[in-house]
């Protein structure tokens, strides 16, 4: 299973599943972080966590060990 | 009757800067009850009928977070006339999902388009028209920094609160899941308010817990919504609560799709990103932070020819509360012929106590508007995104960096910037933490000591920041697997709002707030404070008869210290200086450097004593050896901080339990670390013979070292509630 963790600085994947279940779930989501939806890895901060993310128009950071609850194609 | 308005939107839409210019100065600023969330209401400028209540800035209406449930409770139970919901055209897409979310409630919503104007520069093109029919409200356009359209967005939300017709319910439910939605409606119809029926449906369908308890439905029904649910997710072969957002965004893109014509290329880089690249940028990223901080450190608190905050601070206690103050004082008790006691209540007590902490005035001020000018840009969500790393593994959140760096000036100021935190955990760890860090006021303690028993060693000054900044990091380490701590969500999903112009209103009004409640406290706590320990300093028995004493030794304080002196035995404060450092310990109340004038006076040095207290070295030299001078010093470092600082830990906290936990803590710290230091330090030096408190100390060692190690409270999955805090609020 590859996760969002995985995915390399500048590419851009697309959401299989969310994994996981809780309230950083629930805030993954809410912030549009869906099933189908396309993210950009932006970059990785300067000591390696957390990493940025181009998504619905805007950026958004999440750790690492929250990317791995999100599943990509 | 008055109509109340509810603002409400994503946080960085701009929510604050409309809230100020639709109420002007007409605003009421306190918390919400039982919370640390700001609550903020006020009149609409021109209309004293209509009050605007802002409520928190939000991406959701979940149960998970206080802000969340602050604003969703506000909204079902207050029932406001209407919703001015804004929303950030230039991130429009996650910004309506909280629309979505705000529709649901059957109340009159008008949707305000802010930033209209860069969403025109990016060529970019949303048709209101389209916009308002596919959400069923009014929508309309509006820049809040540029004070353009605010009133007219204000005025159409008054107008749907009088019409009172509630939006037009969304097609946004497909089949199944529509189908859920209704059959719970059913289910539930009767048994909560008509206009929320909705609401009440698709938070049930959500499996949302404090709606299931506020609910209370008999089994029966909740067995059939438990059916209805479990028949939409077997369909759809996911969770409820996923079913929704996905739904929600689904459709969010339908109406996007519609009504916004975009210039640029998915994934496009704005001004903003090409902003970050260089900010944000591996490896420049820690320079350029080290950089702003230095500078705004320098002009805030520095040594140096621009550093207009410490010119501000010198000047206020030279000048102000070294002659002009005392000054026009005496000459008016002068001339009312106020003499003795009265005459030194208010010059020793009052203005002195007063001046002393007021000096810090100008410099916080300074601190304060670089601080309010950083948030403001969006420069705050950078540094968290820069130290998370490093600060995470103690607890604390990246953006703990800033108080605890301000701290190192001075405390209060550092305190007051936790503010800054949103994550309720992390926010109260670094509030319980960030007294520990060794502040300007310190520094003359670590002076004295270096100087009388260290000869002058710079180690020592090194050392007692590297004891601070272990204090910080062992107490957060071992404090962050408490349940209290422990059981709390932090989820660090952070969003890097695009860069901005700061508004000049709001970075002034920030920066008055939170000076002004500084002022404040030093009208309040610092005077009363000051009062009684002018009182407790300078009276005492002598001979037998009660009355004001010229001798220190005399007074109620030293009789007060002699007293409990002995609680210090086991950190070595033996013999004649006992009740000297003890008295001392509590003079550094009023305010850190008060330590060393209490040496002064006590070892009776009748002149102007320097900040280091040079001329009583040699006195201190014979009363305290090595390793009684480092436990004094350790425990006076970390120990509860000034009343000041204990002020703006109650502020902050808002809550008499944690207040008195984050100092009862600090103190019980600095006890046991002095102690260790002492006892075992001592065992092997030589200078202390083994006896019942070695083994104490050495319990208390292996007793730190335990709470560091141990695995700690895991919080059951799924199980992130916070009912506990939000009962208060319930009632």
């Amino acid at each position: 299973m590859k996760t969002l963790k995985d995915a390399r600085v500048g590419s851009t994947v697309t959401v299989a599943k969310l994994h996981g279940e809780g309230p950083v779930k629930r805030r993954i989501m809410d912030m549009g972080i869906t099933k189908g939806v396309e993210i950009q890895v932006r970059k990785v901060a300067p000591l390696g966590d957390p990493m940025e993310l181009n998504i619905r128009g805007y950026e958004l950071s999440v750790r690492k060990a929250d990317a791995e609850m999100v599943e990509i194609q | 009757m008055g109509l109340k308005i509810a603002l409400a939107g994503n946080p960085n839409s701009g929510k604050t800067t409309l809230f100020n210019s639709l109420t002007g100065s007409n605003q009421y600023v306190g918390n919400w009850p039982g919370v640390t969330v700001e609550k903020k209401e006020g009149h609409l400028k021109g209309n004293k009928d209509v009050v605007i209540q802002d409520l928190p800035g939000i991406y959701s209406l979940s149960p998970y977070t206080l802000e969340e449930v602050v604003s969703r409770s506000y909204l079902v139970t207050q029932k406001p006339d209407a919703i001015l919901n804004i929303v950030d055209g230039t991130n429009i897409e996650r910004n309506l999902y909280l629309t979505t979310q705000l529709l649901e409630l059957g109340l009159p919503v008008v949707l305000a388009v802010n930033m209209i104007d860069l969403v025109r520069k990016n060529g970019d093109q949303i048709d209101l028209n389209k916009l308002g029919k596919a959400l069923g409200c009014e929508a309309v356009e509006m820049s809040a920094l540029k004070s353009k359209g605010s009133m007219e967005a204000a005025n159409k939300a008054v107008a749907a609160a009088k019409a009172g017709r509630a939006a037009e319910p969304l097609q946004m439910y497909t089949g199944s899941v529509e189908e859920a939605i209704s059959r719970i409606e059913e289910l539930i119809n009767g048994k909560v308010d008509a206009q929320y029926l909705r609401w009440y449906a698709v938070k049930l369908f959500e499996r949302d817990e404090r709606i299931e308890e506020e609910l209370q439905l008999d089994s029966s029904v909740k067995k059939e919504v438990e059916n209805a649910i479990v028949k939409c997710e077997k369909e759809l072969d996911d969770d409820a609560e996923s079913i929704i957002t996905n739904q929600r965004y689904t459709y969010i893109s339908g109406v996007v799709a519609k009504a916004v014509k975009k210039k640029g290329a998915k994934h496009s880089m704005t001004t903003s990103d090409k902003i970050d690249r260089i900010v944000t940028n591996r490896i420049l990223a820690l320079p350029i932070f080290a950089g702003i901080m230095f500078v705004i450190y320098a002009i805030a608190m520095g040594g140096y020819s621009f550093s207009i905050g410490t010119m501000g601070t010198d000047w206020v206690n030279d000048v102000l509360f070294g002659e002009i103050v005392p000054g026009a004082v005496d000459s008016i008790l002068g001339a009312l012929h106020v003499e003795g006691v009265l005459y030194s209540l208010i010059q020793d007590g009052i203005v002195a106590g007063v001046g002393a902490v007021l000096g810090f005035v100008p410099q916080i001020l300074v601190l304060f508007l670089f601080l309010a000018i950083l948030e403001d840009i969006g420069y705050m969500a950078r540094v968290a995104f820069i130290m998370d790393r490093i600060f995470r593994r103690f607890g604390l959140s990246g953006k703990s960096f800033i108080p605890m760096l301000v701290a190192t000036g001075c405390g209060v100021p550092g305190i007051m910037a936790s503010r800054t935190i949103e994550q309720d955990r992390d926010r109260k760890m670094t509030i319980m933490t960030t007294g520990f860090i060794p502040c300007g006021a310190k520094m003359p303690i670590i002076g004295l000591f270096a100087g009388a028993i260290f000869g002058g060693s710079s180690l020592v000054a090194t050392s007692a920041f590297f004891i601070g900044i272990a204090a910080v990091v062992i107490s957060g380490i071992m404090l962050k697997k408490f349940k209290a701590f422990a059981g709390e969500p932090a989820p660090f999903v952070m969003e890097l709002p695009a860069y901005h112009l700061p508004s000049v209103g709001n970075v002034l009004r920030a920066t008055w707030e939170r000076g002004w409640s500084f002022i404040k406290r030093a009208g309040t706590v610092i005077l009363l404070s000051s009062i009684v320990l002018w009182f407790l300093q300078g009276f005492g028995f002598t001979d037998g008869t009660f009355g004001m004493v010229e001798d220190n030794n005399t007074s109620l304080l030293a009789a007060i210290g002699n007293a409990i002196a002995w609680i210090f035995y086991p950190l070595g404060w033996v013999g004649d200086m006992a009740w000297k450092a003890t008295v001392a310990t509590f003079t550094g109340l009023i305010a850190k450097e008060e330590v060393v004038n209490t040496f002064g006076v006590l070892y009776h040095y009748s002149g102007e004593l320097s900040e280091a207290g040079d001329e009583v070295w040699n006195l201190v030299a014979a009363d305290f050896t090595a390793l009684t001078a480092y436990s004094f010093m350790i425990f006076n470092l970390l120990c509860a901080p000034c009343f000041a600082a204990m002020g703006a830990i109650k502020r902050e906290m808002n809550n008499t339990k944690w207040t008195l936990g984050a100092i009862g803590y600090m103190c019980g710290f600095a006890y046991v670390v002095a102690m260790i230091v002492y006892q075992l330090g001592g065992l092997v030096t030589g200078e202390v013979g083994f006896n019942f408190f070695t083994i104490v100390a050495a319990a208390a060692l292996v007793g730190m070292i335990y709470l560091l190690c141990r695995k700690g409270y895991q919080p059951e999955q799924g199980n992130y509630s916070i009912k506990g805090k939000m009962s208060v609020e319930a009632r």
